[in-house]
């Protein structure tokens, strides 16, 4: 019997494969507070990660199979843990004794002058996660076959990067937002995604066929849902072709104007099998990753690795990286605020920043250093006022002075600011920025005060009705006077139908998740500017 | 670890030594560095190895440790080895190094291992 499930779409594509429900990967544990158990936890966690890595080394190809043999190696190696069952027995609980030990044991890999060991600390990352996820009893699915539709309520992003997504596949969840972390990765990884199907997921199994498009889900597809899907796939097959061919090639309008093409990326992994050519650099990295995955906030030292392989990957094109921008959707522990009646109008982004000026001063140093390695440019999330970004640029030249008083190489980065609160929007012309970045979502939902997850209201955060286009229009020229540049780093940037409206308004720049540039490329090629007028028109 | 075979009066305890350049083009990366560990583990001898004769040494043993010790290419290893197999287990590790970390199976085929 055939069922039909409708929820949004996260990222574009179509599936057609095994429903495979995962637990909810809650990735919390409640420690014993016992040295002993604690031990024992850990021992059990990595003689089960261990198992589970060989049982995957039996399946595997030979090329995956000795990226996996090296895992077993290190795990195999009592040296690898002893640091964590030290800490265990001076009283820490077990999931941060194991953290803070591969911590250390990554950061040795990622401080490494060598690209090969740096690159290792992937591996790493992975036996990390794996053996956490035994700890915290999220690895209750141990692995995921090739192609599956990975079905969930939600999704943690290490979750989702630890599954082999080389042979297709998609990913369906009940819960979810399409602008969560896990979102953007399968984005950014082109698998397809659906979210928000509001079911149970006891109701999700056996074969689905995700129509990402749509936004649907159907379990048990019948004759005529399945010869749709050949033809979508088939559509699909030639698009990618195309889109690939096109990522290569410079963005170029029809009528011969160049565009910029940048990538928005949440996690410098995104980057590996990436060649920097496609793009004309970075336009957005969100740091937010840096505080989620690990326990306490990154040093100084770990934050400056991460951005210098990010830069150095780059190979000399400027690379924007976001402060952090916490609050609102992204909450971090011991940072965000707690019961504030509405985050999203609370403490987020500099606003946090400003008041822990402690963690952003990290931050600043971390990035002023890493800019001795390429063009690094520094973007504030959530600037409102032009006194903020006045404060946070008295801040960078302190730090980057007192580097330089300290004998510490580093070089002071261009500080822009993220256009994405309304009264930044229609006073553009008043902050005295050296680049804008346009963050169409938020700028979005502030404008329309429609939230894109809230699915009866979703249709009203069209970030290109006339209101939005003309808000777009308003930054372009302010930033023009100001000879800055200007781009737009929302997801309207990298979708096609959006960018010829995008273009018109007098964007020049747009930045995208890595798997959207070939379509977005073709979208620009497309668009003809001398004969495209701005629309003032609602959209029917 | 005993220091020098001079205070160990057992033949079967005699420190041997040994030395091999690296030549394969990523120095010990990770699959070389597997196998290297791999191959000191068929042997019941102790094998530590060190940038310089005279140490700090580091047990060819555990991939962690030979992982930490970021080996580059062009690099000199220098092999210690104590135990009744231990003239045996260095030979073996030098010459698994002198052929790029090919297996002996591939060494004949296959360029050098990255």
């Amino acid at each position: 019997m055939e069922k039909r499930f409708a929820g949004r779409s996260a990222a574009p594509g179509v599936a057609l494969g095994a429903l495979l429900p995962v637990a909810n990967g809650a990735g919390t544990r409640v420690a014993s507070g016992a040295a002993e158990s604690e031990a024992e936890a850990l021992r059990i966690a990595l003689n089960a990660a261990l198992t589970e890595l060989k049982d995957l080394v039996e399946r595997s190809t030979h090329d995956a199979a000795a990226i996996l043999e090296f895992q077993v190696a290190l795990l195999e190696d009592d040296v690898l843990a002893e640091p964590a069952f030290s800490a265990i027995a001076a009283g820490s609980a077990a999931d941060h004794a194991w953290l803070d030990a591969m911590q250390r044991e990554i950061a040795g890999y990622e401080g490494s002058d060598d690209e090969y060991f740096r690159a290792r600390g992937a591996d790493l990352y992975d036996i990390r996660d794996r053996v956490l996820a035994h700890l915290t009893g999220s690895a209750t699915e141990p692995t995921v076959p090739p192609g599956a539709i990975v079905a969930a309520v939600d999704l943690a992003p290490s979750r989702f990067l630890a599954i082999d997504w080389t042979r297709g596949g998609a990913l369906v969840l009940t819960a979810g937002s399409t602008t969560s972390h896990v979102a953007m990765l399968a984005r950014s990884r082109g698998i397809p995604a659906v979210v928000g199907l509001g079911v149970d997921l006891a109701e999700l199994s056996k074969l689905g066929l995700v129509d990402a498009h749509r936004g649907l889900l159907i379990v048990n597809p019948g004759p005529a849902a399945r010869a749709q899907f050949e033809r979508d796939a088939e559509a699909a097959v030639a698009a990618r072709a195309l889109t690939a061919t096109a990522a290569t090639q410079p963005a170029v309008t029809a009528d011969g104007t160049r565009i910029g093409i940048l990538l928005n990326i949440a996690d410098p992994r995104e980057l590996a099998d990436l060649d920097p050519a496609v793009c004309d650099g970075i336009g957005l990295v969100r740091t937010e990753f840096l505080f989620h995955d690990r326990q306490g906030l990154p040093s100084e030292e770990q934050q400056y690795l991460i951005y210098r392989r990010i830069v150095e990957w780059a190979q000399g094109r400027p690379v924007t990286i976001r402060t952090l921008d916490a609050g609102g959707d992204k909450p971090i522990p011991g940072l965000t605020p707690v019961g504030e009646s509405n985050p999203f109008l609370g403490m987020r982004g500099l606003r946090i920043s400003l008041a822990q000026p402690d963690v952003f001063r990290t931050q600043l140093r971390a990035l002023t250093r890493a800019a001795m390695h390429g063009d690094v440019k520094i973007m504030l999330p959530m600037v409102t006022q032009p006194r903020e970004l006045a404060v946070a640029r008295r801040m960078l030249d302190a730090e980057v002075a007192a580097l330089g008083a300290a004998g510490i190489p580093g070089r002071r980065p261009s500080l822009g600011i993220m256009i994405e609160v309304p009264a930044a929007a229609i006073a553009a012309d008043q902050f005295d920025a050296e680049f804008f970045s346009i963050g169409s979502n938020d700028l979005t939902q502030y404008v329309a005060a429609a939230g894109r997850d809230i699915d009866s209201v979703a249709d009203l955060a069209d970030p290109t009705q006339p209101a939005m286009l003309r808000l777009f229009r308003c930054v372009v020229d302010a930033a023009h006077a100001r000879h800055i540049d200007v781009s737009l780093c929302g997801d309207a940037g990298g979708d096609p139908r959006a960018i010829p409206r995008l273009l018109a308004a007098g964007l020049r720049s747009l930045s995208m998740a890595p798997a959207l540039v070939g379509g977005a490329k073709l979208a620009v090629a497309a668009t003809d500017l001398s004969a495209v007028v701005e629309s003032e028109s609602w959209p029917t | 670890m005993t220091t020098s075979f001079r205070h160990d009066p057992l033949p079967t305890n005699t420190m041997h030594t040994g030395s091999a350049l690296l030549t394969n083009d990523v120095g010990l990366h990770a699959r070389p560095s597997v196998k290297l560990t791999q191959l000191a583990k068929r042997f019941g001898a102790n094998i530590e190895f060190a940038r310089a004769a005279t140490g700090p040494w580091v047990d060819a043993k555990s991939p962690v440790k030979v992982m930490r010790f970021k080996a580059a290419k062009g690099e000199t290893l220098h092999f210690r080895a104590r135990g009744s197999d231990a003239a045996e287990a260095l030979a073996a590790i030098v010459s698994l190094i002198e052929r790029g970390f090919a297996t002996e199976a591939e060494s004949s085929s296959l360029p050098p291992q990255g």
